[in-house]
C-alpha cells in the first residue's frame, strides 16, 4: 500500500508501468486477489455510477424536503444562454443530480464518500460521452483516482467528521483531477500535479451541513469539486506544475483538519448550519421528526 | 484502507455511517437472532437520534432486519415492506453511556419466539461494531467470516471450537471471550480468514454445553444452526 504520492510515482517509473497498473498490482498483492478480479470489481463500480446517473428522478425530494430537482433545472438551461457552455453545464447538472440522488436515498457509489459521490462521475460520464472514451480506459483511470485517494486516507483522512469538507470534496476533486490527466495520456507527474493543485484549491473547506444532513451545502459542493478537477487537470496537461509537492499538500490538509474546531466537522453546529436559516431548518426538521 | 474502501461501496444514500452502516447493523442482528424477526424496537442514541430520520437510519435498520444489504434499492420503502411481511417496528431514542455517537440498541423478537438485544455502533465509512449481545460486551465488525458461539462457561469449549476450525483448515484472525458471571453464560467471537464450511458448524452446534452457534459471512448467504 502506498503511503506517499512520491513512492507511487517512483514505483511507476522504476517498473516502467503506467500509474493505474502499479496501483492495480499493489491492490492485488494486498488482497491476495487476481488482476481479473480487481478489474471486474472496478468495472462494476463504473457501471453502477452510470446506472445511478440514469436513475436520477427530477420529481423526487429528500425526506427533509430540503433538496431535489436542481439537477433537472440545470439540465434544462439552454447552452447558448449559459456562461460555461454545453460541456461544463452537463458536468454541473451531473454533479447536482448525483448529490440529489444520494440525498433522496437512491443507489450511488461512494467515491470516496457518499456525500462526495457526485464529483468523479460528474466529469467522467460527460467526458466519456463527448470524446467517445471506452469503458476500459475509464476503469483504468479509476485505479489512478483510487490510488491517490488511498494516499490521502493513509496520511490524512477522507472523513468530514475528522477533516472537514476538504477531506471529502477536496479528496474527491483531487482524485478526479489525477484520473482525468491519465485519461488524456498525461504523465504520472502531471497526474500528481493536477492532484496537488485540486487539493490545495479546496484546502480549509469546512463541513457545516444544515441540520446535520448530507444536503445543504454538500450537493452543490460536488459541483465545485467537479469543475475544480477539470481546471486542475487542464492546467497540469498544459505543463503547469504544483510548486508544493503533493505529499506536503496532503500533510497540510491533515494539519488544517486537526486545527478545525469540532463545530465545523460534520456536527451541524457551525458555519452554514449555524446561520438563522440553517438553525430554523434544523428546528423544523426536528419537530417534524418527533 | 484498500482502494476499494476509497472507490465504493455501491450503496443507498445519503450517508455511509447513518445509512449503509445502519443496514449492516440490522442485517447482522437478523443473523444473530437466527430467525425471521416479527417484532423490533430500535432505540437510537446520539447522532443517530439527532439526524437519524433525515438520514433514513430508521428505514436502514429496518431494511437490514428484513435481510437487505446496503445497496438494496428497496431500503427507502422498508417500513411498508416490514408491514407486508408482518414485522412490527417501533422507533425511539435512548441515552447510552460511554458509546460512539452513532449507536443503536435493538430489541428483536423472532417468529419462533426467540428474543435478542443487540447494541451496535456505526463507526464510519459503513463499518460497524457489535458492542453488546444480550448485555454481554462484544467487539466485532462482521467484516470477515465470523463465528459467534454461545455456551455454558465451562472448561473445554474454547478448545473444542478452535480444534474443529483447525481440522477444517480455517485460520483464526482474532478471538474474543466474554461471559456474564463465572460458570454462567459465555460468548465466543471468532473472526476467521477463510469461510467456515458447514460441517464444523453442524458438529459444534451439537456439542454438549453449546447453546447456539451463529455464523456470519456478509459476502454469501448465511448458515444458522441451533
Amino acid at each position: 500500500m502506498f503511503s506517499s504520492v512520491s513512492s507511487m510515482l517512483n514505483a511507476a517509473e522504476k517498473r516502467r508501468l503506467p500509474l493505474w497498473k502499479v496501483i492495480l498490482e499493489d491492490d492485488c498483492q494486498e488482497r491476495g486477489a487476481g488482476m481479473e478480479d480487481s478489474l471486474r470489481k472496478m468495472n462494476s463500480l463504473w457501471q453502477a455510477m452510470k446506472s445511478a446517473a440514469k436513475n436520477y428522478s427530477p420529481q423526487t425530494r429528500s425526506s427533509s424536503g430540503l433538496s431535489g430537482g436542481d439537477g433537472a433545472k440545470m439540465r434544462s438551461l439552454c447552452p447558448k444562454a449559459s456562461v460555461g457552455g454545453k460541456f461544463i453545464d452537463s458536468i454541473i447538472a451531473e454533479a447536482l443530480s448525483m448529490g440529489e440522488s444520494n440525498a433522496c436515498m437512491k443507489r450511488i457509489v461512494a467515491a470516496p464518500t457518499a456525500g462526495s459521490c457526485g464529483v468523479l462521475p460528474a466529469v467522467m460520464i460527460p467526458l466519456a460521452e463527448r470524446d467517445g472514451i471506452d469503458d476500459n480506459t475509464i476503469v483504468d483511470s479509476l485505479f489512478v483516482a483510487a490510488g491517490f485517494g488511498q494516499v490521502i486516507a493513509c496520511r490524512a483522512s477522507i472523513s468530514g467528521a475528522e477533516g472537514g469538507c476538504q477531506a471529502e470534496i477536496g479528496t474527491a476533486s483531487a482524485m478526479t483531477a489525477a484520473a482525468l490527466v491519465s485519461i488524456k495520456n498525461g504523465t504520472p507527474q502531471m497526474s500528481a500535479n493536477a492532484f496537488a493543485m485540486a487539493l490545495m484549491n479546496l484546502l480549509g473547506l469546512v463541513c457545516d451541513p444544515v441540520a446535520g444532513l448530507v444536503e445543504i451545502p454538500c450537493i452543490k459542493r460536488n459541483v465545485v469539486g467537479a469543475v475544480n478537477a477539470v481546471s486542475c487537470a487542464d492546467m497540469a496537461l498544459s505543463g503547469i506544475g504544483s510548486r508544493i509537492p503533493p505529499d506536503e499538500v496532503i500533510d497540510a490538509m491533515r494539519s488544517v483538519g486537526d486545527m478545525m474546531p469540532c463545530v465545523l466537522r460534520e456536527t451541524g453546529q457551525g458555519g452554514l448550519a449555524a446561520t438563522p436559516y440553517g438553525a430554523a431548518a434544523a428546528k423544523k426538521i426536528k419537530e417534524a421528526g418527533t | 484502507m484498500g482502494i476499494f474502501d476509497i472507490m465504493g461501496p455501491v450503496m443507498v444514500g445519503p450517508s455511509s455511517s447513518h445509512t449503509a452502516g445502519a443496514v449492516r447493523i440490522g442485517y447482522i442482528t437478523r443473523k444473530l437472532l437466527g430467525e425471521k424477526p416479527v417484532k423490533a424496537e430500535l432505540l437510537l442514541h446520539g447522532s443517530f437520534a439527532a439526524t437519524g430520520k433525515g438520514h433514513g437510519t430508521d428505514k436502514a435498520l429496518t431494511a437490514g432486519l428484513l435481510g437487505m444489504k446496503p445497496d438494496d434499492e428497496r431500503i427507502p420503502h422498508s417500513f411498508e415492506l416490514a408491514a407486508n411481511e408482518g414485522m412490527s417496528v417501533k422507533v425511539g431514542t435512548v441515552t447510552l453511556r460511554n458509546v460512539h455517537p452513532n449507536t443503536v440498541l435493538l430489541h428483536v423478537e423472532g417468529l419462533k419466539g426467540r428474543k435478542l438485544e443487540v447494541e451496535a455502533s456505526s463507526v464510519g465509512g459503513g463499518q460497524i461494531k457489535i458492542c453488546q449481545i444480550d448485555g454481554i460486551e462484544t467487539n466485532f465488525s462482521g467484516e470477515c467470516p465470523t463465528l459467534v458461539v454461545h455456551n455454558i462457561d465451562k472448561p473445554g469449549h474454547v478448545a473444542e471450537a478452535t480444534s474443529l476450525l483447525a481440522k477444517y483448515h480455517v485460520n483464526i484472525a482474532t478471538m474474543q471471550l466474554y461471559r456474564n458471571v463465572r460458570g454462567g453464560y459465555a460468548v465466543m467471537v471468532i473472526e476467521c480468514d477463510q469461510p467456515v464450511p458447514p460441517e464444523p458448524l453442524q458438529q459444534l452446534s451439537q456439542m454438549d454445553g453449546i447453546l447456539k452457534v451463529t455464523y456470519l459471512n456478509m459476502d454469501t448467504e448465511v448458515a444458522e444452526k441451533r
